[in-house]
């Protein structure tokens, strides 16, 4: 029998782990990764630490050229261009032809640009490609005063990583709270204190229109809803990535936002799969296909196609979306449905933004974080800047939010993974305050006690 | 203090042996374990370790740091952005099983509850 051929479009967390399971499962099989960058694989949510000075730009290589020759696992450096799904072959842009019999789309996702004039400056800058960050670390070393623009782990990441370099930094909002879709007043509040300490300094209600050059073609300043000009060096923009499709455009794959594929990791077509920032995976929570922009979410995929790819049929049961994240030294994790809505009427909740929010899908974020559950209803204790909240649907809790001190992160995850029932346990939540962070530890305390073996233990497995 | 510690690990019933070329009883200190979901792959943890063990490995495939270097500092620990790395000993697992209320926290009087709903 012939090797087979498995082609992987994409060098990221869900290629990367699709070879390293075919290499497991048919050793046989030839593999070829296509990467339109020109490194081994790296680590994308690294470059935030890069930028913060956390590690050095060679240190977020996660994998070595070493390690693809040793997996035998063939490196091609290009951009796939085009697609024959009746011939089974993949063009790039210097000409190759690569030949598939298992197809792998994970080309992930890029950052949108500004949907203003002028986004094409010098000095407008993303954290989304490591030469992106490089030539933005070059920058602020020049720079004096920065605004960056978006909602979202990214945007937040890039300010604290600009004001750690020095620069003076601008943090634009557009309403009157931080990352309304995710944060609720007092969350925001903890972490807008957070980032004054740090020296970001925060325009409420302020909106940029264009993006204004001198004769250079260097960014001289933005121009702002209310007809001011705010000068600066930099412009940071994080106000959103898009799954790049532009490979699958004219083939018969069903493409909604992303890619549709089914639990198999498999898209209509026979013999393509997709996964990671460039799938729409169904989702159990929320009974919807939904976009993930997250790395475990990425990783889990990129094995589930791996699997199914050399012949091991295995569905994959998306998990509640995970992350957990570091900003202004504050310890974030946000799991499941996250969505503070219905808690703020009128003001400025997430009802009638839905259209915007599914545009402003950053990096680091779920879809899922930001829909609504059926029954809704929340809890929140708050204890300085260490926060919790609770998102609950009947007798489940179906999201949480939790800030600063995280011993309560990984016992509300697995109680919202394996959705258990914790009807006894919603008049302590409701009670909020310290009442809640006890009952929950208590309850984890006879969660883990109950079974034979601890579920603490057995993650440790 | 060696002789110390022999004591104390034998006295709590902890089994002792050689392991990974650390001294005997050594491994009883505990180790560095990940939680593989939470890793992103960034590389702090390595960047930071005094010995250069390449934690981030260990990381992706969900083991524990048994490298025979690890000076059992911590720093990959307090450092990673995701809270991926904690510390496990035997003694902890030891201590929760013999004594389970130790970590029960105790009850709060009403007024210091508040909340929102």
């Amino acid at each position: 029998m012939n090797p087979i051929h498995y082609l992987i479009i994409g060098n990221g967390a869900a290629g990367v782990s699709a070879a390293e399971t075919i290499c497991y499962n048919d050793p046989a099989g030839k593999i070829t990764i296509v990467s339109a960058e020109p490194h081994p694989m790296y680590s994308r949510p690294g470059l935030a630490y890069v930028l913060l000075g956390a590690i050095s730009p060679k240190q977020v290589f996660a994998r070595q050229p070493e390690w693809y020759a040793h997996h035998r696992i063939n490196l091609v450096h290009g951009q796939a261009v085009q697609l024959d799904s009746v011939k089974q072959q993949v063009k790039l842009d210097n000409g190759q032809v690569l030949p598939y019999d298992q197809l792998l789309i994970a080309t992930g996702a890029r950052a949108t640009p500004a949907p203003y004039r002028g986004s094409d400056l010098q000095g407008v800058v993303f954290l989304d490609t490591l030469e992106g960050t490089r030539d933005l670390i070059r920058q602020a070393k020049r720079a004096r005063r920065a605004v960056v623009i978006g909602g979202g782990i990214t945007a937040l990441e890039l300010s604290e990583g600009l004001a750690h370099r020095g620069v003076e930094t601008h943090y634009f909002v557009r309403r009157n709270r931080l990352w309304s879709q995710v944060f609720n007043d007092g969350e925001a509040k903890v972490l807008e204190e957070r980032m004054r300490e740090h020296g970001v300094i925060i325009h409420y209600n302020t909106e940029a229109v264009e993006i204004l050059g001198n004769k250079r073609g260097r960014v001289r300043g933005v121009q702002l809803k209310s007809g001011e000009e705010f000068k600066c060096d930099i412009v940071g923009v994080a106000i959103g990535v898009k799954p790049q499709l532009d490979l699958v455009r004219e083939t018969p794959l069903k493409v909604d936002r992303a890619i549709l594929v089914n639990e198999f990791m498999e898209s209509n077509v026979p013999h393509i799969y997709a996964a990671g920032d460039c799938a729409q995976v169904y989702d159990r929570w929320t009974d919807q296909y939904m976009l993930d922009i997250l790395w475990p979410s990425a990783v889990a995929e990129g094995r589930a196609a791996g699997l199914n790819m050399s012949g091991r049929q295995s569905a994959y049961v998306k998990g509640s979306p995970f992350n957990a994240c570091l900003l202004f030294g504050l310890h974030i994790a946000a799991i499941g449905q996250i969505n503070p809505g219905r808690e703020t009427p009128g003001a400025d909740g997430a009802t009638g933004d839905e259209a915007e929010v599914v545009q402003h899908l950053s990096r680091g974020s779920s879809e899922v974080w930001f829909t609504l559950p059926q029954l809704y209803a929340s809890a929140w204790s708050e204890d300085g800047p260490n926060t919790v909240r609770l998102v609950l649907s009947g007798d489940y809790l179906v999201g949480a939010l939790v800030i600063g001190d995280q011993s309560l992160a990984d016992s509300l995850r697995y109680i919202i993974e394996n959705q258990i029932d914790i009807r006894d346990l919603i008049p302590a939540l409701r009670a909020g305050g310290r009442a809640l962070r006890q009952s929950v530890t208590q309850f984890w305390y006879q969660l883990s006690s109950s079974q034979a073996q601890s579920p603490l233990y057995q993650q440790a497995r | 203090m060696k002789k110390l510690f022999y004591a104390l690990t034998q006295s709590l019933g902890l089994e002792s042996g050689q392991q990974n070329g650390r001294p005997q009883g050594f491994e009883q200190l505990g180790r560095v374990v990940p939680d593989a979901s939470r890793c992103v792959q960034c590389g702090v943890c390595g960047y930071n370790c005094p010995v250069g063990i390449p934690v981030r490995d260990y990381a992706h495939r969900g083991l524990p740091v048994d490298d025979p270097n690890c000076l059992t500092c911590g720093n990959c620990i307090q450092v990673c952005p995701r809270g991926t790395l904690r510390w496990e000993t035997k003694m902890h697992g030891l201590i929760v099983n013999r004594f389970p209320t130790m970590i029960l926290p105790t009850p709060v009087s009403p007024n210091e509850t508040a909340g929102l709903s």
